[in-house]
């Protein structure tokens, strides 16, 4: 008994210190302590909003790049938290995925505290034909649907990964827009249905 | 004369954004083109220039509790009133202070020092709003110094150990992912070629992005028609992160400048410029 405890207690360093650390880990040190004194809170905006949480700090201290025994422990961690909606449905409708999609405002200082925030899809995605001016940071998911199907495994990964992009890739660049609660399940149903529904012009 | 060409060149800019949105991606590289050729036409009525010559005045003349001016008291890297490629060679470090200071930084610390102003008194308002008409003073005094290091290099002192560590803090600051979006400067300014909505995004750690990151700074915003600093560009970054607002003139900003102009070292800085 003892010694499984001893064990557990020098296990958790032990990961910690045979990460192959990319960001040299005195200047994160003092980046760190530098942030942590820097900031003020302003409108919704706190300091807690500073701290890491574990998965960040796995992904800022390897460069966004742990190694893969690790990175699919936290992807498991990640998916085991997704929540599903009470009705088992996950497709919802195209027209207010669209809407919800083309906003970006939502839990910056000079913003309303608090819900409905917007998607920020059109940030970073090509979607909608019509919607010439979008982003490039997360790749076009122009023709999703027609290219994948609706099927039920489909709209789980889609609903799942909006929920949590982290579930799937540990470091993605994409928020976590379920796990944080900016987005609730009703949304991210819209969101699915713009992506994979037959009749969004997505698919046409 | 000057006016009318703004007014005008604001009709061009605003139709231009308009064309922006409704037109298809390969129009964007068009659309950077046109914004540059205005840029071109507006450069002997830049806006700026009225700044500058506002922070002129505010650099000789004898101010604050202590009724000294800058141009006899404050030491911006080359000595006492050397205003001539000062700009381009901070962030340094002064003894002084001993710290590493960027340009906005440095004169408030002469403010401060110097001329006996509070600094709570300048972190109060330290940018300009939308519905405010003019800058603060501060930004009329960036826009001067930084005017004088027109058609110069860019040659922040990376050689300096203190420099260099500064510049270490500010890289690691920008991998530092926090907040509810699990965002990091380098989410939107760690590669290349990458763009939110039609806003492209420097990669600020190559030498060509942090150039296009540093470039134009302080500069007149057509948004708004509102003059800003580098200094409040970072602020509006952290705001984007959703992160809690960086403290006006603090060590964070200052890494996160050294570590973008240094990156631009040796590339020609254009002068006070014009922003959308």
């Amino acid at each position: 008994m003892t010694k499984k405890i001893i064990l557990a207690a020098l296990a958790a360093p032990c990961l910690a210190a045979s990460l192959p650390v990319q960001a040299d880990a005195a200047y994160r040190g003092k980046a760190i302590e530098t942030i942590k004194r820097d900031f003020q809170p302003r409108g919704q905006a706190d300091l807690d909003r500073l701290a890491e949480d574990g998965l960040q700090t796995i992904c800022n201290r390897t460069g966004n790049n742990p190694p893969e025994y690790i990175a699919k422990r936290l992807e498991a961690d990640q998916m085991a938290a997704v929540k599903y909606p009470a009705d088992g449905k996950l497709m919802g409708d195209w027209k207010k995925g669209e809407k919800l999609a083309q906003s970006g405002r939502g839990f910056t200082w000079s913003d309303k505290p608090g819900l409905p925030v917007g998607g920020n899809c059109y940030n970073c995605h090509q979607i909608s034909p019509k919607e010439t001016a979008f982003g490039t940071v997360g790749p076009t998911l122009l023709h999703f649907g027609k290219l994948r199907g609706n099927t039920p495994e489909t709209q789980k990964y889609v609903y799942s990964k909006i929920f949590n992009a982290k579930a799937h890739n540990v470091c993605s660049d994409m928020p976590r827009f379920g796990h944080v609660d900016a987005l609730k399940p009703e949304q991210i149903k819209d969101l699915v249905a713009l992506l994979l529904d037959p009749e969004s012009p997505v698919n046409k | 004369m000057r006016k009318p060409r703004i007014l005008g060149a604001l009709c061009a800019i605003t139709s231009l954004g308009i064309a922006h949105a409704q037109t298809a991606e390969v129009d964007h590289a068009k659309a950077d083109a046109e914004f540059a050729k205005f840029r071109a036409e507006m450069e002997d009525s830049n806006p700026a220039e009225l700044f500058e010559l506002k922070g002129e005045e505010l650099w000789k003349v004898k101010r604050g509790p202590k009724s000294v001016s800058l141009a006899e008291s404050c030491d911006l890297g080359l000595g006492v009133g050397k205003v001539e490629g000062a700009y381009v060679q901070m962030p340094r470090y002064f003894a002084d202070a001993n710290a590493v200071m960027d340009a906005e930084r440095r004169i408030v610390w002469c403010m401060v020092e110097k001329q006996g102003f509070k600094f709570a008194d300048i972190a109060k308002k330290p940018f300009q709003g939308a519905n405010d008409t003019n800058p603060p003073e501060i930004t009329s005094l960036v826009t001067f110094v930084a005017g004088h290091s027109r058609n110069m290099k860019f040659a922040v002192p990376l050689k300096d150990p203190k420099v260099k560590e500064i510049w270490e803090i500010g890289k690691e600051i920008t991998n530092y992912r926090a907040g509810p979006y699990d965002f990091s400067c380098n989410t939107c300014h760690g590669s290349d070629g990458k763009r939110i909505r039609m806003q492209n995004l420097p990669n600020i750690g190559t030498h060509e992005g942090a150039v296009k990151g540093v470039m134009g700074w302080p500069g007149y915003r057509m948004t708004g028609g509102v003059m800003l600093t580098h200094q409040w560009r970072m602020n509006d970054c952290f705001r984007q992160q959703r992160f809690p607002e960086p403290k006006y003139a603090s060590d964070t900003v200052t890494a996160l400048l050294t570590y973008m102009t240094a990156n631009a070292n040796g590339a020609v800085y254009k002068g006070p410029g014009i922003k959308r």
